[in-house]
């Protein structure tokens, strides 16, 4: 097999090219579970419980980007959406778009990413779709996921819990992967730049289950990052947040660039790291909890709940000023996720 | 980053603004009130971003200037831009400009039509644009202060050496100094001191204020973009004030040198020339602009392609004139956060990432009322 092989349109046909594609890269990666056999649907065993279930989509560009890829960011981006609603993560679909053209090295390179991210996250990838289309049609690769989790009982969260002088966590750095897509999409070339921080959040929220009945709220903050996140809380409950800048955790290589840009860190995505709002009492138990985990490692309590400021997030600076935290306006960063 | 953080360090901001509350105890018990004009664009956004404001006492007032190159540009100057896309060229432009309201429309609303807008990073990506369109007219929005004026026209310069013939500017570069004795003629406008730009004046120095500082016996203080640099401009100011002094005092002297950077200066000499420019919002103001001198018309894309820039009209009810002049703060606007908001803006102020009234929007604290009129 040439190493620099391409996908044809015809690998979509649904001839001998498409069995091709499907045995020599599905199969062996994930053929052993619910897709032995490919049948059209996946069968699955009935908990008899609450079930969540999330879908969706990843166009970022470029596929692969410093600290991750398309792949393992379709698969943390679905299992954290399901582990911030307070689901345990079981089972992906897979969906695949592929442009003709598109390298098998790279594609390649990518199923391995995602099977390896399954397989840390412990999850299935129990169905599947692949499509190829013309070139010109698409943009490489497009990956959609859906995703399915079990209930967690102990998590009874929503906006309306949250009450003054809680306290509001982050899992680790702000910002990495937003800074380090853009970085390696504009080609800007820094050494020791920016690296996603793309990962699963489910450990996380795992490590804390015991202490479900005092935790408010968890999101990812995603696109438009904690600043987003934030204003939608504050949006829909009679209070307000207070950050402190001297306490926002930001690696030296993602505030340098977001400095160099003039872009507000706050405003700019991570994609393994949730935020966290809990009662005052068990946010020393939580932090304490995730700094153990490797991907807890760089935690922090950003700052609290108040009844000030209702509806808004407010900043007390460095200089010891205090400032509006607005949410990220027009199209900042395209194309991240 | 370790560079910049000392200029962030919350315990010596502490000490500044103790120093600054000292200072304004003082002004009071004398009866006084300062008005300090910052100027540049730059400077109002870090003193959005670090909560400056609300750390001044009471005695002592921020007014932000002219110093925002989108905002000052007459809507006569979009028109132009739109009539050359309307003829094919491409444009090519720095981004803040898609969206600044020309007395019809817009450069965006102009590319959603069809017309052939290009964002640019750097002024060298116009010249990419030319060498890759051979056959299509490229014109670069040359818009900006003294800090811009100097890269844009090495543009031309590169252009000279490469043959690129396909290049052109659309010029409506401003100066400093001409608007800062503008406001200061205005019997209207109440200025008490200067709070000077960081990077204009590393391109013309320190000594260029001068002659402003001793006409109008105005103190002006040139400070950097950092935290504790803008208030220890702002303390440098009230001491001058207290003192019943006017002078210049350059308190970025990390950057800025007394006559600025020579290289810059005979670069825009050479290239440039002054003419009479319109600034929205004041007028004419006599020698404030620049513009290509004669032997290098043929970049000059308002002679290229006879398109002369005509004063155009402003958007009803908006402002930004009197904001722009320091007359109105943008909380005062009948406009403001509701006909007029970032992503509808009405005027130039909440279009642009310096704009006054964008920084108000994006930073303004709810409790930040006081002084919403002078």
């Amino acid at each position: 097999m040439s190493a620099d092989r391409v996908i044809q349109l015809a690998h979509g046909g649904g001839g001998r090219l498409t069995r091709e594609l499907i045995e020599t890269e599905i199969v062996p990666r994930f053929g052993g579970g619910p897709l032995r056999g490919l049948p059209d649907g996946a069968t699955l065993p009935s908990p008899g419980e609450l079930l969540v279930f999330t879908t969706d989509s990843f166009v970022v560009q470029p596929l692969e980007f410093p600290g991750g890829n398309i792949g393992d960011l379709a698969v943390h981006g679905t299992v954290n959406d399901l582990a911030v609603c307070g689901g345990e993560p079981k089972w992906l679909s897979l969906a695949l778009i592929i442009e003709e053209g598109l390298p098998f090295a790279v594609l390649g390179r990518i199923l391995d990413s995602i099977r390896a991210a399954a397989d840390a996250c412990g999850v299935t990838v129990a169905t599947g779709d692949t499509k190829v289309v013309a070139r010109g049609q698409g943009d490489g690769l497009y990956v959609n996921t859906a995703g399915i989790g079990l209930a967690m009982p102990e998590f009874a969260l929503g906006v309306n819990k949250i009450r003054e002088g809680d306290c509001v966590l982050v899992s680790g750095t702000l910002a990495d992967h937003g800074m380090a897509v853009l970085s390696a999409r504009q080609n800007i070339g820094f050494i020791n730049g920016p690296r996603s921080d793309t990962g699963p959040v489910h450990r996380l929220v795992l490590a804390v289950r015991d202490l479900g009945g005092s935790v408010r709220f968890m999101r990812d903050p995603t696109r438009g990052g904690a600043a987003t996140v934030l204003n939608e809380i504050v949006g829909e409950c009679e209070l307000g947040v207070l950050l402190r800048e001297r306490d926002l955790p930001l690696a030296p290589a993602t505030a340098a660039v977001a400095e160099m840009l003039g872009i507000d860190p706050l405003h700019v995505a991570s994609e393994g790291r949730v935020i966290l709002i809990c009662a005052s009492e068990v946010a020393p138990a939580i932090l304490k909890r995730w700094r153990a985990l490797p991907e807890g490692a760089g935690a922090a309590c950003l700052g609290s709940v108040t009844r000030d400021n209702k509806g808004r997030v407010v900043l007390e600076t460095l200089a010891g000023g205090r400032r509006l935290v607005d949410v990220p306006r027009g199209e900042l960063l395209p194309r991240i996720c | 980053m370790k560079y910049i953080d000392d200029f962030r360090n919350p315990e010596v901001a502490a000490q500044f603004v103790r120093k600054i509350a000292a200072q304004g105890q003082a002004l009071a018990a004398q009866g006084r009130r300062v008005h300090i004009m910052e100027v540049c664009g730059s400077h109002t956004m870090a003193i959005g971003r670090y909560g400056i404001r609300p750390l001044l006492p009471e005695s002592v007032e921020l007014i932000s200037g002219p110093g925002c190159p989108v905002c000052v540009t007459d809507p006569g100057y979009i028109d132009a831009a739109l009539a050359l896309a309307g003829r094919e060229a491409i444009i090519a432009t720095f981004g803040d400009m898609i969206r600044v309201p020309g007395s019809d429309s817009d450069l965006a609303a102009c590319r959603s039509q069809g017309g052939d807008v290009r964002v640019c990073y750097s002024p060298g990506a116009a010249i990419d644009l030319a060498k890759g369109h051979p056959d299509r007219e490229v014109v670069f929005l040359a818009v900006g202060f003294e800090t811009t004026i100097a890269p844009v026209v090495c543009l031309v310069e590169e252009a000279l050496r490469l043959g690129v013939k396909n290049l052109s500017l659309l010029t409506a570069f401003k100066l400093v100094p001409p608007a800062l004795r503008a406001l200061l003629t205005d019997p209207a406008i109440r200025i008490d001191a200067f709070l000077c730009p960081a990077h204009v004046s590393a391109i013309i120095g320190a000594r260029a204020y001068e002659p402003i500082a001793d006409e109008f016996r105005v103190p002006c203080v040139i400070s950097g973009f950092e935290p504790l640099d803008i208030l220890y401009g702002v303390n440098g100011i009230l001491a001058q004030v207290l003192n019943r002094q006017a002078k210049v005092e350059n308190r970025y002297a990390r950057v800025v040198r007394p006559d600025g950077n020579p290289k810059a200066k005979a670069r825009i000499e050479r290239y440039l020339e002054p003419v009479d420019a319109v600034w929205r919002g004041i007028g004419v103001i006599p020698a404030s602009g620049l513009a290509l001198r004669s032997e290098f018309s043929g970049f000059d894309a308002a002679k290229k392609f006879a398109v002369p820039v005509r004063p155009g009209r402003q958007q009803a009810g908006c402002r930004c004139g009197d904001v722009i002049k320091g007359k109105l703060r943008p909380t005062a606007c009948a406009l403001f956060a509701k006909a007029c908001t970032p992503d509808h803006p009405v005027g130039p102020c909440m279009v642009s990432s310096e704009g006054t009234c964008a920084a108000y929007f994006k930073y303004g604290m709810p409790d930040e009322k006081r002084g919403d009129k002078q």
